[in-house]
């Protein structure tokens, strides 16, 4: 464990990775293995693990290891590769800022405010969640709301119940994993009231965290109203029409002592924005390029500060891709250039990287904007020749798709664009 | 009769189907689309079973909750109850990943383990 090493911080290193959950860490190993010699990952918290810690329940790393584990499992997982691997891994140290030459920042308790110069920079500071939808609902500010990510930090790790009573807004996947866990605890779940027609998580947790626990869930309901004077006493909830205004009349009253908040995640970019790299205003992260370099040179980017994802095995995919450019920008060797940009058409919220190659294998994720059953994800060109078209089973805003993309498929594609757009069958 | 189920083995969630006799004995199943589903669809239409993760006092260490789960699947209808025989217990540190912090819960032959490693502090 990282608490049986030394916490070594050297003056210089190749690359130096900010965030030590499974995005960083991912990325150290892999630019060791593309060559670079001394690397750093850097994390704020007490220990490397990033939210996996917290991340009790199982239903991590069915693809890159085969089995599901859970999440403190996946981190000790990956935290061990890079300790193993030579990576030097610091704790409690908050980065600061990254000059453009490399130079990083780093606040710590034990080291004070230190520069360290690195040759490349690879950003993996995660996510937070968001919280804008509670402040906007009207009535009282009693103590007792809680986004749902805090409250999993709070029961799995401090071990402090947030309530006796709780409802939960929203059916993100975090939400519906606390639904359970309070539960085990004792703790009475009284509802989850998702605005939307259909839940937000995985089906998967519908079943095994609300069903198996008879858990109510209120779709196209929301909370509109929260009461109570030092204490959360009751919520007010209503239905809401097709265009998701609530229908007052058909308010109800629910009492209870604690609101948790699920209403998803957004990537954690104060130090993107502060170092002012280009922002996609759709995943409120960094643009990237398919070697996940961000708009400044040697600053690459990966896991969830890039754009939520629902798995990490994605994170550590995308992890490595990162961390293997950066360790061979670091070393002087060539990376590769892409020659095609990707525009989000019709159906489509974003996707990433931004830009591809004709010449190279690429995974693209793209998130739809609303469900649909069979249907076809169609690459196109700007002026309506379709490229490529893939049969789609299902899709939903909760799970994103990936997409393969080889140059066998854009033989014959000749321009600096294409559109990624999902649409009918 | 017919019984439907949402797959739990994976993100994708197959909608899977079980017919049966009268006699409760399984004829057919549907709807997956990998062996793991169609174990699964066959096991929970005769004994729905479930893993579970929870935490339990931890004493000697920096932190005081220690992640754990049942090693392998227990009745779904005895999850509350394994969570609650393990109120009461209390490990001390140091811990190593996978050691039993209690051996054959409840009867039912499973033990539950530790899910990481603590060092004492
Ligand atoms: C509550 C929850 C439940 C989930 N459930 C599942 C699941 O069941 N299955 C699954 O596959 N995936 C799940 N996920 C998704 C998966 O856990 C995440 O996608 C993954 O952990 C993201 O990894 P990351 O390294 O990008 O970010 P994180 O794990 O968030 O790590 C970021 C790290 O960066 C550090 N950091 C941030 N800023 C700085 C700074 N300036 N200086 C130093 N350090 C900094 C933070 O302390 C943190 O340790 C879940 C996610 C959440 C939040
Ligand atoms: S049947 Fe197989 S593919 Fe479908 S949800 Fe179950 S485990 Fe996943």
């Amino acid at each position: 464990m990282i608490s049986d090493r030394p916490h070594l911080l050297r003056s210089e290193y190749d690359v130096a990775i900010v965030g030590g959950g499974p995005a960083g860490l991912g990325a150290a190993v892999a630019a060791r293995e593309a060559g670079a010699q001394r690397v750093l990952v850097v994390d704020r918290d007490t220990e490397a693990g990033g939210v996996l810690l917290q991340c009790i329940h199982s239903g991590f790393g069915l693809h890159r290891f085969g089995e599901e584990l859970t999440g403190p499992e996946y981190a000790q997982r990956v935290l061990c590769e890079a300790l193993d691997d030579g990576v030097d891994v610091v704790t409690e140290a908050f980065v600061l800022d990254v000059a453009a030459d490399h130079a990083l920042t780093i606040a710590s308790p034990r080291h004070g405010v230190v520069t360290v110069q690195a040759r490349a920079t690879v950003l993996a500071m995660g996510a937070r969640e968001r919280t804008h939808s509670a402040i906007r609902i009207p009535g009282d500010r009693p103590a007792g709301v809680f986004t749902a990510g805090l409250a999993q930090r709070l029961v799995n790790i401090d071990g402090v119940l947030p309530g006796r009573r709780v409802a939960i807004l929203g059916s993100g996947d975090i939400g519906l994993i606390m639904a359970r866990r309070l539960t085990l605890e004792g703790v009475e779940v009284v509802g989850v009231f998702e605005l939307l027609p259909h839940p937000n998580g995985l089906s998967r947790n519908i079943v095994q965290c609300l069903h198996d626990f008879d858990i109510p869930l209120h779709l196209s309901t929301t909370v509109v109203g929260i009461h109570g004077r030092d204490r959360i006493q009751r919520v007010t909830v209503a239905p809401v029409d097709e265009t998701l205004q609530p229908l007052m009349q058909r308010a109800w009253e629910v009492p209870c002592d604690t609101l948790l908040v699920s209403v998803g995640l957004i990537p954690e970019n104060e130090l993107s924005q502060q170092l002012r790299l280009r922002i996609d205003p759709a995943t409120m992260g960094p643009v990237v390029a398919s070697t996940m370099e961000t708009s400044r040179d040697g600053l690459f980017a990966c896991g969830n500060v890039v754009h939520i994802h629902d798995l990490v095995d994605f994170v550590s995919a995308e992890a490595e891709l990162a961390g293997r450019h950066a360790g061979r920008y670091a070393t002087g060797q060539a990376t590769p250039a892409d020659n095609v940009r990707l525009l989000p058409g019709a159906n489509v919220g974003y996707c990433v990287p931004h830009t591809v190659s004709t010449d190279r294998d690429h995974v693209v994720y793209l998130r739809v904007r609303t469900m649909f059953d069979p249907c076809l994800l169609r690459l196109r060109t700007p002026d309506g020749t379709v490229v490529h078209e893939r049969k789609l089973r299902y899709v939903a805003p909760a799970e994103m798709v990936n997409l393969k993309l080889r140059p066998a498929l854009l033989q014959g594609f000749h321009g600096d664009s294409l559109i990624v757009e999902v649409v009918p069958r | 009769m017919t019984a439907s189920y949402l797959c739990i083995g994976c993100p994708l969630g197959c909608r899977l189907e079980v017919d049966d006799d009268p006699g409760g004995d399984i004829l057919e199943v549907r709807g997956f689309s990998c062996r793991k589903g169609k174990e699964f669809a066959a096991q929970e239409h005769v004994d729905p079973r479930r893993s579970v993760t929870t935490t339990v006092a931890l004493l000697g260490a920096d932190l005081c909750r220690l992640p754990v789960k049942t090693a392998a699947t227990v009745p779904k209808a005895l999850v509350r109850d394994v969570c609650r025989a393990l109120r009461a217990v209390r490990v001390i540190a140091p811990v190593q990943a996978g050691q039993v912090v209690l051996h054959d819960v409840l009867g039912t032959g499973v033990d539950v383990v530790a899910t990481r490693a603590v060092a004492a502090g």
